[in-house]
């Protein structure tokens, strides 16, 4: 049989204990004491101290370029807006007076790209689907504004960040993007000598995949 | 130099001497009248406000977060944007409410809280009026707070708030009977109704080291959280049942006006408790100059204050260190820590504790304090009527062996054994 009453006092014991574990003084009294303690305060005092977000942590798809902002890789293929849930996306292709797509750096280019942040719901579906790794998401999260209209909506120039940022923020998921980046490049180069770069292959050649 | 236990008394004493030259002699009762009144009127609030702060600050740390901290340091502009924030509110009356007396009963509440103030003795010599019915003062204004708590729930015309208010008078009715009869045992020993004459019996030793005194403060204390409704006896304002209890249909300055009675009714009853069991101003004799440098330490340690405030609160305090060094702890400061610490308790039950259900809450008060308080008066007796080791150990163990045989009467199911599943694994 419990004395009853005891069950007060041992929570009371719990709720003191959290009360001390949030000062130094009082985790020091408690380690003294041989009880043991944990980290105390969870939350942190956000705007002067920031919390450490888990390399996997995203919020918002940015588009990656290698080395010059000009060399996209996006082709403005127009997956990632189709495939967009809640439809943020809005991509035209840049494309000449006669309305065929301009290329740069041997593919086509976006002349807009779009992503309204007040849509969109950080998802990552854009990236999944891009064959081209053309677009990563990003950990930034402070971009509030007064106002939900062009501010909230992302241009392709605010957009652009290079592939170096990617590498930087997340390196496990950027270092197998280089990887397949590159097996795909190897593959290009071992097919590039038997055609003339501009003209399509008829037909794929053997199957090594 | 006037000791630090006087001062206050001494400035006012100064005060009136500069009166007496410039005004007519007999006006000078009512200049010590206005002084006194002045200053509770204008101490009620700043307490109040801090209560808040630090009920929040110390509740936050229970549950592992900082509480607030964005207004000024360490939070501490808190309590005034809040009450900027509660001025400029919208003052919302709920259609078909009576008008008048909604707008009466938050100052109905804060009025009795208020006048409470008036037979706390502060400090030696620091009663603003000692009356000698003071203990009857006390519960006879403590309880017009339920009048008030009633007149709002019934005024607004609100399903929710009326059935706060009956329960809160239900539940302030059920503890101001054990409430008083704890305080009964206090008048037996000391022979006195007056606030100030009961502190000064306990020169020798506090009440609560007794064990009529420790039941009785303990019957005392939660009695008074009972009466101001705070966790874990917040029925009469349940959030997850009632919206707010009584004061659903408030807002804006009416609203902080029931807060404001609320937080000083439970500063009263922690000093009022201290009043009573825990000897009052009375403390060890320390010496001053240990307060001044442990605070010293303090300011000059804690990490987010400005430099010259952290200056000149430690210029401040060795100053007063050594102005008063060798002096003991004023009264007034025993006052304050003990009053504090037990306000520490009241926010800790609420940290830790759910709220009671209604039969439990009831049944706390009529089935275990109640009988519980009788016999603290018989015992009370029998330590009066024996010298100190036959009374104290004879009353000791009728309080023991009552507490026991009442836990067991109303928990017989405690006694059996506990039912095991069968079929449970």
């Amino acid at each position: 049989m419990a004395i009853i009453g005891s069950g007060v006092l041992r929570g009371m014991g719990v709720t003191f204990k959290t009360f001390l574990e949030t000062y130094p003084v009082g985790r020091g009294l408690l380690r003294v004491l041989g009880i043991p303690v944990t980290n105390g305060l969870v939350t942190v005092a956000y705007p002067e101290t920031k919390q450490q977000h888990a390399e996997r942590f995203r919020y918002f798809p940015f588009l990656v370029y290698d080395g010059t902002p000009d060399n996209l890789r996006c082709v403005a293929c127009k997956i990632c807006e189709q495939e967009c849930p809640p439809q943020c996306i809005h991509i035209v292709m840049e494309k000449d007076a006669q309305g065929r797509p301009v290329k740069a750096h041997g593919r086509t280019l976006p002349k807009q790209f779009d992503i309204d942040m007040s849509i969109c719901m950080s998802c990552r579906i854009c990236v999944d689907v891009c064959p081209f790794d053309a677009i990563e998401m990003d950990n930034q999260y402070e971009y509030a504004s007064t106002d939900r209209g062009p501010s909230m909506n992302f241009t392709k120039e605010q957009l652009l960040k290079s592939a170096d940022y990617f590498r930087q923020i997340k390196p496990t998921e950027s270092s197998t993007v280089d990887q397949r980046l590159a097996a795909k490049a190897a593959k290009a180069s071992a097919a590039k000598p038997t055609e003339p770069p501009a003209a399509k292959p008829p037909s794929p050649p053997a199957s090594n995949t | 130099m006037s000791s630090l236990d006087q001062l206050f008394v001494s400035i006012k004493g100064a005060i009136l001497g500069l009166a007496q030259r410039l005004l007519p002699a007999v006006w000078l009762p009512w200049v010590s009248i206005v002084i006194t009144i002045g200053v509770i009127a204008a101490i009620a609030p700043a307490i109040m406000m801090y209560l808040t702060w630090l009920e929040r600050k110390i509740i936050a740390r229970m549950q592992n977060r900082f509480g607030p901290d964005r207004v000024g340091v360490y939070g501490l502009m808190q309590p005034l944007s809040d009450g900027l924030k509660m001025l400029i509110k919208e003052d919302i009356v709920p259609r078909g409410a009576d008008r008048l007396l909604h707008l009466i009963a938050p100052i109905l509440s804060v009025v009795p809280a208020i006048l409470l103030f008036a037979v706390l003795p502060f400090g030696r010599n620091m009663t603003a009026v000692d009356l000698n019915v003071g203990l009857l003062y006390f519960f006879a204004v403590s309880s017009v707070g339920s009048y008030a708590i009633f007149m709002g729930g019934w005024a607004s015309r609100s399903k929710f708030s009326i059935l706060g208010a009956m329960r809160s008078v239900a539940q302030i009715i059920s503890y101001e009977v054990p409430g008083v009869l704890s305080v009964v045992a206090v008048i037996m020993v000391t022979g006195t109704l007056s606030t100030v004459g009961i502190v000064e019996a306990q020169s020798n030793r506090w009440f609560v080291f007794t064990p009529w005194g420790c039941v009785g403060a303990l019957i005392f204390f939660l009695s008074g959280v009972a009466e101001v409704n705070r966790t874990p006896f917040d029925m009469p304002e349940a959030e997850s049942e009632l919206v707010g209890g009584f004061h659903t249909e408030y807002s804006g300055m009416k609203f902080a006006l029931w807060y404001m009675a609320e937080f000083l009714e439970s500063f009263a009853i922690s000093a009022f408790t201290v009043t009573f069991f825990f000897g009052g101003w009375y403390g060890p004799a320390v010496p001053f100059w240990i307060v001044a440098v442990l605070f010293a330490a303090l300011i000059a340690t804690a990490r987010r204050l400005p430099i010259p405030v952290k200056g000149l609160g430690v210029v401040a305090m060795v100053g007063a260190g050594l102005c008063w060094g060798t002096q003991p702890i004023p009264s007034w400061a025993w006052f304050f820590a003990k009053t504090y610490a037990l306000i520490f308790v009241l926010v800790w039950f609420r940290g830790t504790l759910p709220r009671l259900r209604a039969d439990q809450l009831m049944g706390l008060a009529w089935k275990f304090f109640l009988p519980l308080a009788l016999v603290n008066i018989v015992a009370t007796g029998v330590w009066v009527s024996w010298p100190f080791p036959i009374g104290t150990a004879l009353s000791a163990l009728i309080l023991i062996v009552s507490s026991w045989l009442l836990v067991r009467a109303n928990h017989p199911e405690a006694a059996r054994p506990l039912r095991t599943y069968v079929f449970a694994d």
